[in-house]
């Protein structure tokens, strides 16, 4: 008798065949999801990628809570046609420091992987004002009640160390000076050497609504004209094994 | 109850030999041809995974026999797409650019590599159509803030306007007159009447127009023009067209004049447009209908 014939055992024992299905599926996921934590190729390494500022980090936060993310996505697929019209096309890395990733799966939009620096903030500020005031066949809804919501920073340093947790490589620097690099980076008036120590000397460092205070719209702009531009392409090898 | 009891052959078929109250279980076995294609998807499995990128290893995955990758396909096929337009635009990009004009070819693949470019890359500020919004130039008509020759358009797309990435970007900024102070609100109040009037527009107060007029004399003028037709070189707007950037009622040209205004263009040379591209999508843009020629 083969083992074959006893799986009238399993059969016949409902709490027998929940745990050996379990198992089952199991394998299946590791062997699917494991490889992804250690190979090598999964997330190369590029130079460049920094975790968000704390003023991109909150702009990042309302691009998520306003659902941004449902009809634009931030990945350009290595197509030739994405490639031509977004730019290079995304790295996993570029999406490393995402807690919950943004590559998003409709495109009623475009995407956004690469659309920092393509316009000027204050497009981005008439354009989420009002769409269609410069984008007329746009479908997209009005966000010019951001302007009006202030924001100080005062969780800032919260929302880092969670973030930290799930594995951003916040310093304890960074995360101390939270606060402090929140409102500098909005202001270019203000002392922001250390928040260019901190991130590098590429942060932009701006008003970005063009109006006094730090408002939502600051934030999501400073989110907006960062993405996609922390990767120097032109140094860029990519490995031809993916 | 139904009376078809003798069509029934399962008396043929053996039983699994499971019983259940006295209910047994025939074993029919599946159609031949659903097992062999089962069998074949298996074996097929099995030579994919060979064939194409697959199995986790110890630090990489395997790469396949084929050598597939994504990478690289999206690479051939730039370059297959950039050698077959190479010909025609290491010519666009060598030309003179007024000679772009002459040679029917080239003028027609400018023109359309041109449109192409500009939906991508500019119709987001001026439109899908080139009509422009407010703050957004028009790009159809005949107005140009910076110069409509080919020359000139080459050299604002290139560059862009006010911009903090390319040095040599068009640049000129208007005094914020009332933010910095530099008029008194009755002054703006005045000269915001008197450049209603330079495009034959009936002002709010035609009472101050006279001082206002004297108000633009000493502060717009010399970059305005005395007549108010604007000065291309620094970009100044004619204001004497009745053609707005940002709205031509009174309002409107209050708050111009007392905040200032300080419209952007990214560059588009660099990384973004190379040269072909960025002849292509000049050449588009002044045949909207309001190029102008080239001085010689």
């Amino acid at each position: 008798m083969s083992i074959l014939d006893k799986h009238g055992i399993l059969e016949k024992n409902v709490t027998l065949l929940a745990i050996f299905a379990f198992l089952v599926v199991t394998i299946g996921g590791l062997v699917q999801i494991v490889p992804l934590f250690y190979l090598e190729n999964t997330i190369e390494d590029v130079e460049g990628m920094r975790p968000y500022t704390p003023l991109e980090l909150a702009g990042r936060d309302v691009y998520i809570r306003e659902g941004c993310y449902v009809c634009h996505s931030q990945m350009i697929r290595p197509m030739r046609d994405e490639v031509e019209r977004y730019g290079h096309y995304s790295l996993a890395a570029e999406s490393q420091y995402d807690h919950p990733f943004q590559w998003g799966s409709k495109r009623t939009g475009p995407d956004l992987a690469r659309v920092g620096g393509r316009y000027s903030d204050e497009w981005h500020v008439d354009h989420l004002s009002n769409p269609q005031s410069v984008v007329p066949e746009s479908v997209m809804p009005k966000y010019g009640f951001l302007q009006a919501k202030l924001i100080d920073g005062e969780h800032i340093q919260d929302l880092m160390s969670t973030h930290r947790l799930v594995g951003v490589p916040y310093t304890e620097e960074m995360i101390e000076n939270g606060r402090v690099d929140f409102l500098s980076q909005a202001n270019p008036d203000s002392d922001y050497d250390g928040l260019l120590e901190r991130y590098g000397e590429a942060v932009n460092v701006r008003n970005f609504d063009g109006e006094p205070g730090i408002s939502e719209l600051d934030a999501l702009v400073a989110y907006l004209q960062m993405l996609g531009t922390l990767v120097d392409f032109s140094t860029f090898e990519p490995d031809a094994s993916r | 109850m139904s009376d078809n009891n003798e069509k029934r052959d399962d008396l043929d078929y053996e039983t699994t030999g499971h019983s259940w109250d006295g209910i047994e279980e025939y074993n029919k076995p599946l159609p031949k041809w659903w097992l062999m294609i089962f069998y074949a998807c298996i074996v097929w499995g099995i030579g994919y995974t060979i064939a194409y990128p697959a199995w986790p290893g110890v630090k990489t995955a395997t790469a396949g026999l084929l050598g597939w990758s994504t990478r690289a396909n999206v690479e051939q096929d730039i370059q297959n797409h950039e050698a077959s337009l190479a010909p025609i635009n290491e010519r666009l990009a060598s030309v003179e650019l007024t000679a772009i004009a002459d040679d029917p070819e080239l003028n027609t693949y400018a023109q359309n590599a041109g449109a192409a470019v500009f939906r991508t890359w500019c119709a987001q500020c001026h439109g899908s159509g080139a009509a422009g919004a407010t703050g957004y130039p028009n790009l159809l008509d005949d107005d140009w803030l910076w110069g409509g020759t080919m020359e000139d358009i080459h050299y604002t797309v290139s560059h862009g306007i006010r911009n903090e990435q390319d040095a040599d970007a068009r640049y000129s900024e208007m005094p914020a007159f009332g933010r910095d102070e530099l008029l008194s609100r009755e002054e703006i109040a005045q000269v915001a009447n008197f450049v209603m009037t330079l495009s034959g527009e009936t002002p709010p107060s035609p009472d101050l127009v006279e001082a206002g007029a004297e108000v633009f004399d000493f502060n717009c003028s010399s970059c305005h023009g005395e007549d108010g037709t604007g000065d291309r070189f620094q970009g100044a707007p004619n204001l004497t067209d009745a053609i707005w950037l940002y709205g031509g009622d009174y309002d409107t040209i209050h708050e111009t004049v007392f905040n200032a205004r300080f419209g952007v263009m990214p560059p588009m040379g660099g990384a973004d447009l190379n040269e072909a591209e960025i002849r292509a999508v000049a050449t588009y843009v002044h045949g909207l209908g309001g190029g102008e020629a080239s001085e010689e």
